[in-house]
């Protein structure tokens, strides 16, 4: 397994050209090329804003909502789109592992790479966002105007390579967990896309972290690792002017990530053998 | 001569498959505890692609794998090249290996074929800088300059595995593990390809190749080896290896015409005897012969009973060489006396075309009488055919072609020739060269 990992830097080329080629396949022969990179999380957030601001308006006092989605959704994106991409990963490059002799466990790591460079490609929205709500007076849905918010707060804004990082190696570890076991049950494909949308609405991204009134409803957001990204990146984005407090909560799921990621490699690097065969 | 150092040594391989459709935890569990897949699963769950098989192949050597599809072939190449592990015994190579064992794996569709050159040359070991140095000879190998930056979806078949091959030959490895792929583009590439391996082989280069080429074995190869069932059939001088290949295929062959004639002549003996003759008689015997349909017809007031094409020694056989003698023999039951009888023979393509044809009459033969049983040979001093597949004729009718029992197509040989020439005929030859010009046979 060290060997194996150790040997992961030399294929880090070959890790660039499959993202690059991904990324670029991804949008090759539509009209707008890689600007649906961008139109995609706006798009998404149109459809979002629309549902919660005229359907089925939320039970918060969140205001601007659009932009507390943004935080939340947009890295739920690059989490929800990794696993499902990589579950199928080793399935769909399965000519590359039965004929050509190529470490298996890059497949899973593009996929869960070249969403973050979707993500990543993404934060200029949110920045566009950011700059527009600094210099514009918010209107509640009471009909109270309220001051214009503040921007950014640089100070917090150190540590949103650090949540980035995180949601990397938790991503990566569970994303070389489900492609190995995919191989073997691909049911997994089948039930990991409902399981997201649960997942999904069991993280608070779409409600705030604060709704939590009853100890249990607390204690199944704490366990849910997700919950503690999305809090982060709405404590750092969302509410700069209050002290970045999650920090505790983000080092501690920092350590469980990559205890996730060792499990996760430990896994797949035992199943290596096996998939030539059962591809 | 080769070294001795072994640049591929398996000892001992056997390699063990779970059955599709058994117990998919039994692979998980195995593979999760390193445990040996036989301890997890029923010998009826698994099938032995290959067995106790030992292999050595010296450096710089050229070594030919041969046998019959499922033999355990490709598991063996797979094996040596690290893509799927061995289930006991150890597989050891020297130095970096470069397979060819499906060209092409890994292209993206979408995007051009030079994006997809440099991913599939860093996948296959180059680093960027190796490839751009060979990237123009990678596209001229391939004959692709024109169309280099179009996506590869919308190359043709031949244009894709060119490219495949063309990266993956570049690679330029010590070892290289060659799969059946010889067969890709047209004449003019595949001899490019010859030539690339035969440099390969003056760099002192270590090539393993499968194929069911037993030709290019044969031009190439330092040693061979046939695999049988995933065990070691013969193995050493490739002469000799394909002489035993070769002459197991053709037992095995004469034993599937064998069977399938048995076929033929059951179908024979369930049509009900005596047709009616005047209902589905051809009305022209010689019109008839150019269309090939096959069936049995006639008065069966004589009938052929049996029908065999035997060799020098008198055997029945189905192969038979190229120029070999061989002799066509028909036993016929006469259920009344008859004194106006032809016995005629023709031998037919695979594709119906009538190659030869004769029959008492034309030979010029006057008939006596016929009363009860009789054989009827007619010896061929060689049959001069090229290789392929052959149908014969065999009929005893009036003079006036009125038949009484006459069996179209139902009897197939095939011709075997070590040359692979072309044609229906083969005429005896002999070349002889004169003058300002050098030229000797291969062997």
């Amino acid at each position: 397994m060290w060997d194996n990992l150790a040997a992961l830097p030399r294929y880090r080329g070959l890790i660039q050209s499959l993202v690059a080629r991904e990324l670029k396949a991804r949008y090759r022969g539509s009209a707008l090329g890689m600007f649906w990179s961008f139109g995609n999380p706006i798009l998404l957030l149109t459809v979002y804003s629309i549902v919660f601001n005229y359907f089925q308006p939320p039970r918060t006092d969140i205001q601007p909502y659009a932009l507390f989605l943004c935080c939340g959704l947009l890295p739920w994106t690059w989490f929800a789109s990794s696993l499902n991409e990589s579950a199928n990963s080793l399935l769909a490059g399965g000519n590359l592992i039965k004929k050509v002799l190529f470490p298996a466990e890059i497949l899973p790591i593009v996929s869960v790479l070249a969403n973050m460079v979707q993500f990543l490609l993404a934060l200029p929205i949110l920045a566009g966002f950011l700059i527009y709500y600094a210099n514009v007076p918010i209107v509640g849905p009471d009909g109270v105007v309220s001051e214009p918010r503040v921007a950014l707060h640089a100070a917090e804004l150190v540590w949103l390579p650090l949540v980035v990082l995180i949601q990397l190696v938790l991503t990566t570890g569970l994303a070389l967990l489900l492609s190995a076991l995919t191989v073997h049950f691909r049911d997994i494909r089948d039930i990991l896309a409902n399981l997201l949308t649960l997942w999904f609405f069991a993280t608070p991204i779409i409600y705030s972290w604060r709704v939590a009134d009853s100890p249990n409803l607390k204690l199944m957001l704490d366990v849910n690792p997700f919950t503690h990204l999305a809090v982060s990146y709405q404590e750092i984005l969302f509410h700069p002017e209050n002290a970045f407090g999650h920090v505790w909560w983000l080092l501690a799921l920092g350590a469980a990530s990559i205890a996730i990621f060792f499990a996760g490699y430990w896994v797949f690097d035992r199943l290596r053998d096996s998939f030539a065969e059962v591809v | 001569m080769t070294t001795s150092t072994p640049a591929i040594e398996l000892t001992k391989v056997t390699k063990v498959y779970r059955r599709y459709g058994s117990r998919q935890f039994a692979t998980l569990k195995s593979a999760l505890t390193h445990r040996s897949i036989l301890t997890e699963l029923k010998p009826s769950e698994t099938f032995t692609a290959l067995s106790d098989f030992s292999l050595r192949v010296p450096v710089g050597s050229t070594f030919g794998l041969v046998g019959r599809n499922g033999s355990g072939k490709s598991t063996a190449l797979k094996l040596v090249a690290g893509i799927t592990k061995p289930t006991s015994g150890t597989v050891t190579v020297r130095g970096r290996i470069s397979a060819l064992i499906e060209l092409g794996a890994g292209f993206h569709p979408e995007i051009s074929g030079r994006e997809n050159v440099f991913i599939n040359g860093i996948m296959l070991g180059l680093s960027k800088r190796e490839i751009e140095r060979r990237f123009d000879e990678i596209v001229e190998f391939a004959e692709l300059a024109d169309f280099i930056d179009e996506p590869v979806k919308t190359y043709s078949s031949g244009m894709y595995m060119r490219l495949g091959f063309s990266v993956a030959i570049h690679v330029d490895p010590e070892v290289l593990l060659i799969d059946e792929v010889l067969a890709v583009g047209d004449e003019g590439f595949t001899h490019k390809c010859l030539d690339k391996f035969a440099d390969f082989k003056r760099r002192g280069k270590t090539v393993l190749l499968v194929t069911h080429s037993l030709n290019l074995v044969e031009r190439f190869c330092d040693e061979a080896a046939w695999l049988d069932g995933g065990h070691m059939r013969a193995e050493g001088d490739p002469y000799r290896v394909i002489a035993e290949y070769v002459s197991d295929v053709e037992k095995q062959e004469e034993r599937f015409l064998a069977s399938s004639d048995d076929k033929a002549r059951n179908v024979v003996a369930s049509v009900s005897a005596p047709v009616q003759p005047a209902a589905d008689l051809p009305p022209d015997p010689a019109a008839d012969m150019m269309q090939a349909a096959e069936g049995r017809w006639g008065s069966r007031v004589v009938e052929i009973v049996d029908v065999a094409l035997v060799d020098a020694q008198g055997q029945p056989v189905h192969v038979i060489h190229s120029g070999d003698p061989a002799t066509l023999r028909m036993t016929v039951r006469a259920h009344q006396p008859v004194d106006d009888f032809v016995f005629g023979i023709g031998i037919f393509g695979a594709d119906g075309v009538c190659i030869y044809g004769t029959n008492t009459d034309i030979d010029e033969f006057t008939p006596g009488k016929l009363d009860g049983d009789a054989t009827v040979a007619i010896a061929f001093q060689g049959l001069d055919l090229v290789e392929g597949t052959y149908k014969l004729d065999v009929a005893v009718h009036k003079h006036d072609g009125v038949p009484y029992d006459y069996h179209r197509l139902l009897h197939t040989f095939r011709v075997k020739s070590r040359a692979k020439d072309v044609g229906i005929y083969r005429p005896g030859h002999r070349w002889a060269f004169d003058g300002a010009v050098t030229i000797a046979p291969k062997h």
